[in-house]
């Protein structure tokens, strides 16, 4: 049986998905002693233009999961609306049983893999992040159904900028205010060195108590150095 | 209460010479003699009740549930034939799905009513099925509020501040007219109906009341009602019959 939507007119092959058209761009993850952080910033970008300024990456998904997203926003609304309507099912079932975070996790690179195998993918970098049984889950989803889980986690800019911070300075046994203040650090770094990002931050928490997305946030940042002031002095030629 | 229908009472299609069709007279008897179900539509919520009869003592409690969620903002339950309240229960969490899948909103309360009795309804058209022996009381808190309607075997639906079906009914009936539910809080709702369940329960044998509810203190979401609530409900329920007996 061939998929009547591979069938272009013509005989020619279709096109799907080929290039990401509003995104976001890092999420970061980390576990901390009591549960796990998530991190973003609150941009949906248009290219270079910063289009959507409070645009909210991190969901929650219920009461021990959360999911980040990077890449095109557009398919990560899509990916949200599958899993309310996996939540509304649960929940109609009224049994008690409501998806854990490793579940979100296996269905999301599933889904996620499957729209890869057909050249037509989610274009997407997703975090899930979880607490579940007295334990952390965290998560990473690569767009073409990579997957892993570890107890840091960043996509896009934030594997090369925040990483290196987290892999110096992450513990497990964090406590909740460290585990802010480093995310704090790596989102100042990433907000420096990312074009794509604006300084506009939320935090979601996963723990015993539950889910706590929190609101949107600045960070203080210094532009005052020398070279900023006088950008050309050293420059030849500038133009 | 109702004549032989000989020879008229055979199929759901036939109309009898006095424009009765039976076999939808006779599933209302089924609903008729089940537990009663009452359903109060409070100022901020609306609270259903169902009284279980324990067939046996070999059941788990809690087991044999009579309330539903529909979707996150309502609920369902039903009084009659369990297995054909499982059908329209199914049913109404079809189209509540389906309507947000469409939509991207949650089912409006009478739309959901609409819908349930249109489906109840059919089963009354053809001789090739028998009717729904059920009437399920839904209760939903949309954006126009908290709203009750009443479902019964024929597929007619009807909105109520508060009703009664089953074994109970009539007593159930006259103490909620006594009452103004629209102007009781959920909580006090939950005492009234509770207090009913108990009053009109037959004493010989044991039951036991399953309370649901959606209102403002669930989020607008429809739950189970928290155990403490219940107990308490209950305890104050018997306490008050108590009362009543040592006063005669």
């Amino acid at each position: 049986m061939v998929d009547p939507s591979a069938l272009a007119a013509g005989g020619g092959t279709r096109k799907h998905t080929q290039y990401p058209y509003v995104t976001g761009t890092s999420v970061l993850g980390i576990t901390y002693k009591d549960g796990i952080l998530l991190a973003s910033d609150t941009l949906g970008a248009y290219g270079s233009t910063k289009r959507y300024k409070s645009f909210q990456r991190l969901t929650k998904v219920n009461n021990c999961t959360v999911l980040g997203a990077g890449g095109e926003l557009s398919d990560y609304q899509y990916i949200v609306r599958l899993l309310e309507e996996l939540a509304d099912d649960d929940f109609c079932m009224d049994d008690g049983h409501h998806m854990k975070p490793a579940e979100v996790f296996s269905y999301l690179t599933r889904v996620i893999y499957n729209r890869r195998n057909k050249m037509d993918p989610l274009w997407n970098s997703l975090v899930v992040g979880g607490w579940y049984a007295g334990k952390p889950f965290l998560g990473s989803i690569g767009m073409i159904g990579t997957h892993f889980t570890d107890n840091t986690v960043a996509t896009g800019f934030g594997n090369h900028l925040a990483r290196p911070i987290l892999r110096e300075k992450h513990r497990p046994d964090m406590s909740e205010e460290e585990a802010r203040a480093l995310l704090r650090e790596c989102l100042t770094v990433c907000y420096y060195r990312d074009k794509n990002s604006i300084n506009r931050f939320q935090i979601a928490r996963v723990s015993a108590e539950g889910v706590d997305l929190g609101e949107p946030f600045a960070l203080p940042t210094n532009w005052d150095h020398a070279l900023f002031r006088d950008p050309a002095a050293h420059a030849v030629g500038t133009w | 209460m109702s004549g032989i229908g000989t020879g008229y009472d055979l199929s759901v299609s036939t109309f009898s010479p006095d424009g009765r069709v039976f076999q939808t007279e006779y599933a209302q008897k089924a609903v008729d003699s089940s537990g009663t179900v009452v359903g109060l539509r409070c100022k901020d919520g609306v609270v259903l009740g169902a009284e279980k009869l324990i067939i046996s003592k070999m059941l788990v409690e809690n087991s044999n549930r009579r309330t539903f969620p529909v979707d996150r903002h309502a609920g369902v339950a039903v009084a009659g034939l369990a297995a054909d309240g499982r059908a329209v229960v199914d049913r109404a969490q079809s189209e509540a799905q389906q309507y947000k899948g469409f939509y991207g909103h949650r089912i409006p309360g009478h739309v959901l009513a609409e819908r349930l009795a249109s489906y109840v309804h059919v089963f009354n058209l053809y001789w090739y099925v028998r009717p729904m022996g059920v009437t399920s009381l839904l209760g939903v808190y949309d954006e126009e509020g908290p709203a009750l309607y009443a479902v019964d075997p024929a597929g007619t639906v009807h909105r109520y501040y508060g009703t009664a079906v089953g074994k109970g009914r009539q007593a159930a009936r006259n103490e909620i007219e006594k009452l103004r539910p629209g102007e009781l809080t959920v909580r006090e709702g939950v005492r009234a109906v509770a207090q009913i369940l108990h009053r009109v329960h037959d004493e010989e044998k044991p039951f036991e009341a399953e309370l649901a509810w959606v209102c403002e203190e669930s989020g607008r979401t429809f739950q189970r009602v928290p155990q403490e609530l219940v107990d308490e409900a209950e305890r104050l329920a018997k306490e008050a019959l108590e009362a009543e007996d040592m006063d005669d």
